[in-house]
């Protein structure tokens, strides 16, 4: 077991994201057994692992979409403050907190009584209180650059998967978020739409976002992750850098699931 | 035409606007029905949202006490809750006053026919609505609270809307039943349409005439409703794919 194998000392970056000790129940079952994460910014963190290992689990208890049973998570250097019980102490703080990351879900959740132009500016406008005319304008430059132009007015059941699943990132990057999450951006998509939202999350690394995704493509993991992640059974069972990761798998679990996954 | 009309059923003059004629008399009752039936349903559509979001997300004292209501209430029917709510209650709030040295006060027609019907009503909006708010799809919630929205702000902007397509169907017959029932206050002696047309029937002793017109009436209520109901729903699907059947 490999961990925290390429983490220099020298590195500076500030983190943006840092998990310690991460527990989750449901009831009887224990979902994540104490896992780490840290992404300094610029980062690009990719889980990966089997069905019902945890991975979307660990996502979204970044979040707190699930609340953790026990553990310390610190959003840009903020630590959240929890109750004994393990609920968070302060609702604003959660809220404020959640302003700051961009979450992209795997069934887009675009808000269907809206155009994608509203939903765009809804968060902003109606929450950050962003002036609108200001909010609209930064829509356009987001929807120019995930290629929706032309579908500012249109409503998403009108759009196809990759479309809505473009439109939601864009939605998600509509708040100035400090940091994005993926949870499993591209499983709901037919085969042929992949590629267009993959392209688009391939632009956001490049251009230096934090981001922690949770995926099933473990080619773009390679190329666009800087740190890999391989969770089983809710335990962190080998991390690294992609080349090692992937080059070359210590852990007999990891061995067998890259073959599954080919 | 009208002539000939009125030659073949003399009783038709009876409707005229002017006495002898009993024509103002209903719709004055009509009238009266309406305005009872909007003031009721506006306040059953309140109590409904409120009850439907005190029962999916209230404490559990909140819960059993909504639960009670929306029980007796759909249990008991309306003619006997319209007879104990108008008389009892208005008994009991006299009681109150003069036990606390004021006159008695006397309940305006209007006004309880609206508090009763009202009540009556929101017992079954809570359950529509709150049907309609459980059909709403969870991933559009978690996405409002996962950019950090504040619940009432995702009640109102997210929940409101998208259950309202949910909720127009079953919304639009509470509405059509609302019409009707304003028909049970004749017990209490309110004028409206159904009491106006039994008055000026047995006045008149032209009963087929009279009962065939308000539900003439009846039924042009319910068609116009259709119409700005079926409006409403394809507003409220704004966006879906399927605009639904309407009215």
């Amino acid at each position: 077991m490999i961990t925290q194998a390429n983490q220099t000392q020298a590195d500076t970056r500030p983190e943006a994201i840092h998990i310690e000790g991460l527990h989750k129940s449901f009831g009887n079952l224990e979902v994540l057994k104490g896992v780490n994460l840290t992404a300094r910014q610029g980062d690009v963190v990719a889980i990966i692992g089997g069905s019902g290992s945890g991975k979307s689990t660990m996502l979204r208890c970044i979040n707190f979409l699930e609340t953790p049973t026990s553990g310390r998570i610190v959003i840009g250097g903020e630590e959240v403050a929890l109750r004994p019980d393990g609920q968070p102490a302060n609702r604003k703080q959660i809220e404020h907190l959640r302003q700051s990351l961009g979450m992209v879900f795997q069934q887009f959740n675009l808000w269907s009584h809206k155009t994608v132009l509203e939903n765009l500016i809804e968060v902003p406008v109606h929450v950050l209180g962003t002036p609108k005319a200001q909010a609209i304008a930064r829509a356009q430059t987001l929807l120019a650059r995930v290629g929706l132009s032309e579908k500012a007015d249109v409503y998403p059941a009108f759009m196809s998967g990759g479309q809505q699943q473009r439109a939601a990132i864009a939605r998600a990057l509509a708040i100035e978020p400090r940091a994005m999450l993926f949870d499993e951006p591209t499983s709901a998509l037919d085969p042929e739409l992949v590629g267009e939202v993959l392209g688009v999350i391939r632009d956001l690394a490049a251009e230096g976002r934090t981001m922690i995704l949770v995926t099933h493509e473990m080619k773009f993991a390679r190329e666009v992750a800087s740190h890999v992640i391989y969770l089983h059974n809710g335990v962190i069972e080998e991390e690294g850098p992609p080349e090692t990761l992937f080059g070359n798998p210590q852990s007999e679990r990891l061995k067998q699931f890259l073959q599954t996954v080919g | 035409m009208m002539e000939t009309l009125l030659d073949a059923f003399p009783t038709l003059a009876l409707l005229a606007w002017e006495p002898p004629g009993w024509g103002a008399n209903l719709m004055r009752g009509l009238g009266n029905s309406l305005q009872i039936a909007l003031g009721a349903y506006a306040l059953g559509l309140l109590i409904g949202t409120f009850g439907a979001f005190g029962k999916l997300h209230g404490g559990p004292v909140t819960r059993d006490l909504l639960a009670i209501y929306t029980t007796v209430v759909r249990a008991v029917p309306e003619l006997v809750l319209i007879l104990i709510l108008y008389f009892a209650v208005t008994d009991l709030v006299n009681q109150g006053m003069v036990a606390m040295g004021y006159a008695r006060v006397q309940v305006s027609g209007v006004a309880a026919g609206i508090a009763v019907l009202g009540v009556v009503q929101g017992a079954y909006s809570v359950e529509v609505i709150r049907g309609a708010i459980m059909a709403v799809p969870a991933g559009q919630l978690e996405a409002a609270k996962a950019m950090g929205m504040p619940p009432l702000k995702t009640a109102w902007r997210i929940t409101l809307p998208l259950m309202l397509s949910n909720a127009i169907p079953g919304l639009a017959n509470l509405w059509l039943i609302a019409t009707k029932d304003t028909a049970l206050l004749a017990i209490v002696g309110f004028a409206e349409l159904t009491l106006q047309t039994r008055q000026a029937a047995s006045s008149t002793k032209a009963f087929l005439t009279f009962f065939l017109a308000a539900g003439i009436l009846y039924l042009l209520v319910t068609l116009l409703s259709g119409v700005i109901f079926g409006r409403i729903e394809k507003w409220a699907r704004r966006g879906q794919r399927n605009h639904g059947a309407g009215q």
